[in-house]
């Protein structure tokens, strides 16, 4: 098992290191090499989620640790943990990742930098499946930064465009904010259990060897790595602009995979987290999972609207993670990946033959993500809109799907939470709210796509559905929208119980102190608010739908006029709350002007008074020494002058050779006497 | 009896007579006979000692060495006279100073 789990790691790296290499000179610029190697980890994950089933034993867990270096004092251990979290993960991970190779290869067709392109793809399945299969704290939080390059790399594709290397190095620089907070929590916990691998820093935190402040501070810490990736609330900024990169990239890591990777992360450390570091997490998910959905509301570019949809969905797996129902986050986490996976393919697929038509019309003015241009498209497009339907009808919650199963258990586990305590009512506002929302922009997206007259003819004459290399994945993700894949072997679509729910244990808190709710205590609240969280996420869902056709379906009510009425709330969800212009004054700006203050200090000051001043001193001073002392003193007078007095006394010493033979056998005559004569007296 | 003084006052007068040719002729041949007397003293040093000294043959057979070794000396020497005598006219010794300097 271990060992398949290395090939599965390993697979997507060798198809990165031949596609960077090589991969310009293979036929087809080698993109099968990726699409191969991917495919390949994509049986292999199959053949695990079987051997899954078969033994459907939710506590089966494989770890295969080893020594990467020891130190002596200190031993740092790599490992690689495979249970059912860690099969269901790679399954998703190389199943969204397959599905976005194939599509890839017709959507990026012709693309300057094609093989490169597949090259960052490989390289980041390889860095995502890494995270999952890491049994260690440091393992996670290299896959981490290697998934953060690899985005960085891909939203920065096409990097002609200023707009995408902007996006791309916001990305990257927003999510090191977190990361440093996540690094000092590993830190934290490493200083306190001496380990990094899950097991001993659990068994660690059980027998109490950080106390409940700094793990609060800890668990935090390690949570703004989540904050960060996941886009969380006031971290998110990074990921609506990550939609510059191409749209496949955009399903891949920016809906389905890595932005779950915080949720994974806060998934698997679930035990460790305090009571009041939960709470806190709870309102960041839930803060964030309204506050998005808000924006998404106004959005015009149709993956804008996505974006912050996923914003919000990540949202809600934060806050399932913080009420405790955090098996359900995970829940969540796959069958969202595969609808929104979906839904970004789906808006690939209008974008590519939006784009073919303009281009068609010699038009390159026009915006082919502006849903304002779009509209009646569904004749047209009739896989993409059937797919695109029952994905969104999948992310508004609507019963049969898959979204429905998962979001509700979230709304259950926050009711049931609010039911323990009172006073976070705020939360179950904040899921049903967004419920809601999510519902209504998401139909609006459909409405102002899909339906009514098309904004311009000639455009919408150039329209033709998208080749089948790009239909078959959205037909598989549409499928696997379908409650069915989830329950089974039950048919109950209107319980979540089904195979992932009995084999995805959920684990007790390791917190000493027994401050935290139970798994089994969590559950049986769950079970009991199930019944009226269903009914009402169901009414809401369909509140939100109904709202949206009467808006832009049969448009009896004017979107203008509500905007017009609600002029501020409209104009700050337009503006994406002005956060964005928030950091550029607050901390932008003011970092840039001290910036340029240190600049000017440095230069104009220090460099030119201290540091020539400096230079200046030891110039004269070099001058003096070298020049009067060195030269004229030491030079002239004691160097030469050893050599002078040689030169002087040679030419005296001189005089005594005589050349003569007989003359030196005189000397040689008086030496050898006066030897006997010494010797003799 | 003639003892060993006898030899050694008569080898002492023959290497003070070579000494002295060695050191006061100009002429280069002269000088080389010098040198032949000094080995000669040498000699009979050599073959007294051998009588009255214990030496026993050794001495001989150092004797007949150093009368070969001044058959070759002498050929060497008489090719550098010669030499000196083609290079400068003469056979002066005193005149072959030009390493002064």
């Amino acid at each position: 098992m271990v060992n398949y789990g290395i090939a599965i790691l390993l697979l997507p790296l060798i198809a990165f290191v031949v596609q960077i290499f090589v991969g310009k000179r293979l036929p087809r610029n080698g993109d099968w090499v990726s699409v191969g190697a991917v495919a390949l980890t994509l049986c292999m994950s199959l053949a695990m989620f079987g051997v899954m089933l078969v033994k459907y034993d939710p506590e089966f867990s494989v770890d295969g640790t080893w020594t990467w270096f020891d130190l002596g004092a200190l031993e740092v251990q790599m490992g690689i943990l495979i249970d059912n979290v860690t099969i269901v993960m790679l399954l998703v991970v190389s199943l969204v990742s397959t599905l976005v190779h194939v599509y890839s290869t017709t959507y990026m067709e012709g693309d300057v930098r094609y093989s490169r392109y597949f090259a960052f793809l490989s390289l980041f399945t390889f860095s995502m499946n890494g995270i999952v299969l890491a049994n260690n704290l440091l393992g996670i939080y290299i896959f981490w930064e290697l998934v953060g390059i690899s985005s960085y790399l891909l939203i920065g594709h096409w990097f002609e465009k200023d707009s995408a290397s902007d996006a791309a190095k916001k990305a990257f620089l927003v999510n090191r904010v977190g990361d440093i907070g996540m690094f000092i929590g590993i830190m934290l916990f490493f200083t306190a259990t001496g380990s990094f691998l899950f097991r001993d820093v659990f068994a660690g935190v059980e027998s109490g060897l950080l106390s409940t402040e700094i793990l609060t501070v800890a668990g935090l810490c390690l949570f703004a790595g989540a904050i960060g990736k996941s886009a969380q609330f006031p971290l998110h900024v990074w990921l609506p602009d990550a939609m510059e990169g191409p749209t496949p990239v955009s399903a891949l890591i920016h809906a389905a995979t890595m932005v779950a990777a915080g949720v994974y992360l806060s998934f698997r450390l679930f035990p460790i987290f305090t009571p009041t570091a939960l709470t806190i997490i709870a309102y960041i998910g839930g803060f964030t999972a309204i506050f998005a959905a808000i924006i998404a509301v106004t959005q015009n570019d149709i993956k804008k609207v996505l974006a912050y949809s996923t914003v919000s969905q990540l949202g809600y797996m934060i806050l399932a993670v913080g009420v405790g129902a955090y098996t359900y986050g995970l829940f969540h986490l796959v069958t969202h990946a595969a609808f929104k996976a979906g839904l970004f393919l789906c808006s690939g697929s209008v974008i590519h033959a939006m784009h073919h038509a303009y281009h068609e019309l010699h038009d390159h003015e026009s915006d082919p993500q502006d849903m304002r241009n779009m509209g009646g498209m569904r004749d047209k497009m009739k896989t993409t809109y059937l797919t695109m339907l029952i994905c969104t009808v999948a992310l508004s919650g609507v019963p049969f799907t898959s979204g429905f199963l998962s979001k509700d258990a979230i709304l259950a586990g926050t009711l049931s939470f609010t039911q323990h305590h009172p006073e976070h009512f705020l939360l179950v506002l904040f899921g049903f709210g967004a419920a809601f929302l999510t519902a209504f922009y998401m139909f609006r997206l459909i409405f102002m796509t899909f339906y009514g007259e098309p904004v311009r003819r000639e455009v919408y004459d150039n329209i033709h559905e998208s080749p089948s290399a790009m239909t078959a994945p959205l037909v598989a993700l549409a499928t696997l929208s379908f409650f069915l894949f989830f329950t089974l072997p039950y048919f109950n679509p209107f319980s979540d119980h089904g195979w992932f729910t009995v084999l995805i244990d959920s684990r007790d808190s390791v917190v000493p102190g027994h401050l935290n709710l139970t798994a089994h205590e969590i559950a049986e609240g769950m079970h009991h608010a199930h019944t009226p969280a269903m009914l009402l996420s169901i009414l809401i869902a369909f509140s939100g739908i109904g709202l949206a056709v009467l808006m832009y379906l049969q448009k009896r009510i004017s979107a203008d006029d509500i905007a017009a009425k609600l002029a501020l709330p409209y104009k700050l969800s337009l503006n994406k709350f002005f956060v964005d212009e928030t950091y550029q004054r607050y901390l932008i700006d003011p970092s840039l002007a001290l910036a340029r203050m240190i600049a000017f200090f440095d230069w104009e000051i220090y460099d030119k008074y201290i540091v020539n001043g400096f230079g200046k001193v030891t110039e004269k001073f070099s001058r003096l020494v070298g020049i009067r002392w060195d030269y004229d003193i030491l030079d002239q007078q004691i160097v030469d002058g050893v050599g002078r007095s040689t030169s002087f006394f040679g030419a005296g010493l001189r005089l005594i050779q005589t050349g003569k033979v007989q003359n030196y056998l005189v000397w040689v005559l008086t030496g050898v006497i006066m030897i006997y004569v010494f010797q003799a007296i | 009896m003639v003892d060993l003084n006898s030899y050694l006052i008569i080898g002492a007068v023959l290497f003070s007579l070579g000494l002295f040719g060695v050191i006061t002729r100009r002429n280069g041949v002269a000088v080389l006979m010098g040198v032949e007397l000094i080995l000669n003293a040498a000699n009979v040093n050599f073959v007294a000692f051998s009588r009255f000294g214990g030496m026993d043959l050794s001495g001989h057979v150092f004797s007949l060495f150093v009368i070969i070794l001044a058959a070759a000396e002498a050929a060497v020497a008489l090719a550098i006279i010669l030499n000196i005598f083609n290079n400068m006219g003469t056979i002066n010794i005193d005149e072959a100073d030009q390493l002064r300097q």
